[in-house]
């Protein structure tokens, strides 16, 4: 058998509850970060996102705490990201019990941060997040992909999308790679939320330039854009929320799905 | 009542290495003394980290863990910390525990660096480690760039493949060495990880 495609739902937490809508049945309470990772990991998930959406000076230690409780319930690997801006803030969610780190802003804002984080706690635990947007605005020296709305290339985004940096995201990878990223999750903020697909030529442009392994996140609506994803979009993982925290489809119903569908995964 | 140790080499997280040897019913503590390691009943060196800054580390522990071992207290390796079993590492200069004879080398190919993920195992040998599990749907969690090529095969119990196979477990008498993630690994490490504790307390 060879190494598995792998399946991630993201949880968003603010001040340590799970937000966005959660539509479980059977949950004590809904927005219990560790109730609900649990779940997900009884029900197949392959590993687990955490977006710290916290926006507080409470923050380290609402954060601290419930990494460290979802680390005592669960086994299976899980990331953090949202606001780890040093190796300070990196160190105190990796020792509460966190396998992998993600950065983004912090990144585009000191890309060495990469490197000594890559440094302190080696490069697999160092996710490159990059949230990025289609610009049909040709433009010299950027990496343009053909698609059927013409040529495109993507562009780097912050702060949840609202700010866009110029940077490609192909090349930003490249870059990324360079200093030490072990991972990548590219979200398409022209898909996220749209619930129809992936974007498929922005996960493969990047999927196919880079050696280590990419994260698809953004656009997933039924279990068939997962198989694409994983598939004609090159992705080695695929993240979603909504799919799955509306129970929409179960992590097991789209796991069976790819499995019919001849891509290997975990069962 | 018995209680490992997990070395701590001041890097990453033992937490859920703590958690989970916990849950599988071993007393288990955090220690990085010669101390810590002379009272512990179990030595668990954890897979955090990367070869050189570990190994020098661990240089000064080498002798105190060479007479557990040869006492006969039992020794588990996780991903790095299997690795330092061996004599020498491609990922950087530094001296290993030399409890194998072999080296670590670099994962090869055209495949994604590094090998990251859920991955079965074939056993190629008996080991107590992997009772009560069925190989062909065991998946275990694998997030290395590293993998031992011991010297002796028959120390091999396991195998991956990954473009190549490669070991992914070693056992010799009392030493246990995994290439995955027991931790990470769901109910399959957690069965692992039961069949360990029970080799420390019978």
């Amino acid at each position: 058998m060879p190494l598995t495609k792998r399946i991630i739902p993201c949880l968003d937490v603010d001040h340590g509850k799970v937000v966005k809508g959660i539509n479980f049945i059977q949950l004590k309470s809904a927005g219990d970060p560790v109730e609900l990772a649990k779940r997900y990991s009884d029900e197949g998930a392959d590993e687990l996102v955490f977006l710290d959406i916290t926006a507080s000076h409470e923050k380290r230690d609402i954060l601290r705490q419930y990494v460290e409780n979802v680390a005592k319930k669960i086994n299976i690997p899980f990331t953090v990201g949202g606001g780890i801006r040093n190796v300070v803030d990196a160190r105190n969610v990796l020792c509460s019990g966190a396998d992998k780190i993600s950065v983004n802003t912090a990144a585009v804002e000191k890309p060495e941060i990469i490197t000594e984080l890559a440094d302190a706690f080696g490069r697999q635990c160092i996710v490159v997040a990059i949230d990025a947007k289609r610009n049909l605005s040709p433009s010299p020296g950027k990496v343009t992909i053909q698609t059927v709305d013409g040529p495109v290339w993507f562009e780097v985004t912050i702060c949840g999308g609202r700010i866009s940096t110029g940077i490609d995201a192909v090349a930003w990878a490249l870059q990324t790679e360079k200093l030490g990223a072990g991972e990548f999750l590219v979200t398409s903020m022209d898909k996220d939320g749209t619930e129809n697909g992936f974007d498929l030529e922005l996960t493969c442009a990047i999927s196919e330039r880079v050696h280590v392994p990419v994260i698809a996140s953004g656009g997933a609506g039924l279990p068939q854009h997962f198989v694409d994803v994983l598939t004609t979009g090159k992705a080695d993982a695929a993240l979603a929320a909504s799919v799955f925290h509306y129970n929409k489809y179960p992590i097991s119903l789209v796991k069976n799905y790819l499995c019919n569908a001849g891509v290997p995964i975990r069962q | 009542m018995q209680k490992a140790v997990i070395f701590d080499y001041g890097v990453g997280n033992l937490l859920s290495l703590k958690c989970a040897i916990e849950r599988a019913g071993l007393d288990v503590f955090i220690g990085s003394s010669t101390q810590d390691l002379a009272q512990a009943d179990a030595i668990v060196l954890p897979g955090v980290g990367s070869f050189t800054p570990v190994a020098k580390k661990l240089a000064g522990f080498k002798e105190i863990i060479q007479t557990k071992v040869t006492e006969g207290v039992p020794l588990l390796g996780i991903c790095l910390g299997l690795q330092l079993f061996f004599e020498e590492s491609a990922e950087g200069p530094g001296e290993g525990l030399a409890l194998f004879k072999g080296k670590v080398v670099q994962l090869q190919g055209d495949l994604k660096i590094p090998h990251m993920g859920w991955n079965t195992f074939n056993s190629v040998k008996a080991c107590e480690l992997f009772n009560g599990i069925n190989n062909e749907k065991a998946y275990v969690y694998f997030v290395h760039s590293f993998y031992p090529v011991p010297f002796d095969e028959c120390v091999v119990c396991a195998k991956t493949t990954y473009g190549l196979p490669f070991t992914s477990a070693v056992v010799d008498k009392n030493m246990y060495g995994l290439q995955f993630h027991p931790e990470k690994s769901g109910d399959v490490g957690l069965q692992i990880l039961q069949n360990f504790v029970k080799i420390v307390t019978r």
